[in-house]
């Protein structure tokens, strides 16, 4: 196409002091296939060609696809839903980072313009006991609903919605919650920690309630519970190293890590429950 | 399982107890650093000697000490559940490691730093702390009290011994470089105001103090080298 493109620019006699250039890519992607939670899955390389800057890394993964399908192979399985930022479900480790090398993004505002001609890509599911691999690079990460349920909600009355500011909570408090409640859920902050730790998701989810006059009722039993839950899961220990901040796209703070352990130290001296 | 050891039993609560024994060791170590300074005193190991003695016999230093072997056993045997649950939290590792540059490359290694430390501390008691209790030493000539400063004088005339030291020293400092602030973290401290002051305080301590205790073993074997010529 830009041959001849070129070539007719060439037969108009105009000098043109630039050839119009292929910016398109060729790829080697090495991924991770599994046929399901038992198979030991291994990676597989597979070859893209002209992939467009343009084009979103999940894009990419897509056209990767059509040629799969038209092979008759399997095609690789991803989880991916509203492709803008906000699902929080397209998981993969690329190059080694949980949603690639940008910051603060998840993997569907990840764009190959961020690579190069030629690049090897390396891409693999979240790696974590709690969160077992279902095929390919999609994950269970019904752990991370399980801690929710245990204690992530508040108590509401039921019946009309009530004024809105009825109760007065300071703009930075609410800004701090708002933050806070910004989580997605992704799961990179398991991803990207040494130890898959859900401290930084339990931390934010914890925070935006515990912060908030909404929150307060069930302010001890949640934080004991949500980290009982955690535990329970599988999911490891925090060493403070700060990975999972790093690579958050909501960017979280590691604040509400201090904050979450501050609520569980608060909830084991003064809660009543001693079971 | 009762609530409070249960409270102690969780991931936080296993990180709160390895944050408040970190921090009693943190205090532990200068008190260490400054007996060990004594033995540069020039006057043959008389002054250290004379602490020793105190700190053998003074019964609130006696108590301290039985905390204080509280203090390493409670944070050897959770740093090491910490470490074993840690590992078993990534069965399959990945591929390519992750290199997002945030993180300091001594927040990474605090387990095996951990692991050196016990052995360095293991090596440590064999050599220096049994003669406190078990196997006594010959008194001061003219006094009744043990000489073990000459026992550490004689040991730090081995440069391998001196390096081993001194490597050991090192280990710690990376290990409280990250360790030191962590430990606030962990207890729910982190504020605008203090946490910039707890971080330079960590880095000043994580040097100061190893760098401290490493000097005291050079300095003797230079001294015990000058000595000899
Ligand atoms: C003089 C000796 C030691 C001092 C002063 C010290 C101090 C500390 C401090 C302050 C922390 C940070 C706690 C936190 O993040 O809340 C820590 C963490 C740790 N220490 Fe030590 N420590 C010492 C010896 C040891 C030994 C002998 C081990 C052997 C197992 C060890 C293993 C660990 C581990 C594994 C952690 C990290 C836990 C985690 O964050 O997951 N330490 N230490």
């Amino acid at each position: 196409m830009l041959n001849l493109l070129n070539e007719a620019i060439n037969r108009t006699g105009i000098k043109a002091d630039k050839t119009i250039k292929n910016l398109n890519m060729n790829l080697t992607l090495k991924i991770w296939r599994q046929k399901n939670q038992n198979d030991k899955g291994g990676f597989e390389s597979y070859q893209v060609s002209d992939v467009s800057p343009d084009m979103s890394f999940l894009e990419m993964i897509d056209v990767l696809n059509e040629d799969l399908v038209k092979e008759d192979k399997d095609p690789v399985h991803f989880d991916h839903d509203c492709r803008e930022g906000i699902c929080g479900t397209c998981s993969m480790v690329i190059n080694g980072r949980p949603h690639g090398p940008k910051e603060g993004i998840t993997t569907c505002q990840l764009h190959m313009r961020s690579f190069s001609d030629g690049d090897h890509i390396t891409i693999e599911p979240w790696r974590a006991k709690a969160f077992p691999v279902i095929k390919d690079l999609v994950v269970d990460r019904t752990s991370f609903d399980r801690i929710q349920q245990a204690g992530g909600y508040v108590s509401v009355n039921t019946g009309g919605a009530p004024d809105a500011n009825e109760i007065p909570i300071p703009k930075r408090i609410a800004d701090e919650a708002f933050d806070a409640a910004t989580c997605i859920g992704c799961g990179a902050c398991v991803a990207a920690c040494k130890n898959a730790s859900a401290m930084l998701f339990v931390s934010a989810k914890v925070s935006q309630l515990a912060m908030l006059p909404q929150g307060q009722v069930e302010r001890k039993t949640r934080v004991e519970k949500m980290v009982a839950q955690m535990d329970e899961e599988g999911f490891g220990a925090c060493t403070n190293t700060g990975a999972c901040a790093a690579e958050c796209p909501k960017g979280i703070d590691l604040s509400n890590i201090a904050r979450l352990n501050r609520e569980y130290i608060g909830a084991k001296l003064k809660s009543e429950n001693v079971s | 399982m009762s609530w409070f050891t249960k409270a102690f039993s969780t991931t936080i609560g296993r990180k709160l107890v390895m944050s408040l024994t970190g921090i009693f060791l943190i205090l532990f170590l200068i008190e260490h650093l400054i007996g060990n300074l004594l033995l540069l005193n020039g006057d043959g190991g008389l002054a250290f000697n004379e602490f020793a003695h105190f700190m053998k016999y003074n019964r609130l230093i006696q108590i301290g000490e039985v905390v204080l072997f509280g203090g390493f056993l409670f944070h050897i045997i959770d740093g090491i559940i910490l470490i074993r649950k840690n590992r078993k939290s990534r069965p399959v590792q990945y591929a390519v490691s992750n290199k997002s540059e945030v993180t300091s490359w001594a927040s990474k290694l605090m387990g095996p730093f951990g692991i050196i430390i016990l052995v360095f501390l293991i090596v440590h008691m064999y050599d220096f702390f049994r003669f406190k209790y078990f196997s006594p030493v010959a008194d001061m000539p003219g006094t009744d009290i043990s000489d073990l400063a000459s026992l550490v004088y004689i040991k730090f005339q081995s440069v391998g011994y001196v390096a081993f030291y001194v490597i050991a020293m090192a280990v710690v400092g990376f290990h409280l470089y990250h360790g030191f602030q962590s430990a606030f973290q962990t207890l729910g401290v982190n504020h605008v105001k203090y946490s910039p002051i707890i971080k330079g305080l960590g880095v000043l301590y994580s040097i100061v103090v190893p760098l401290g205790m490493a000097l005291i073993p050079i300095i003797i074997y230079i001294n015990h080298i000058t000595q000899q010529i």
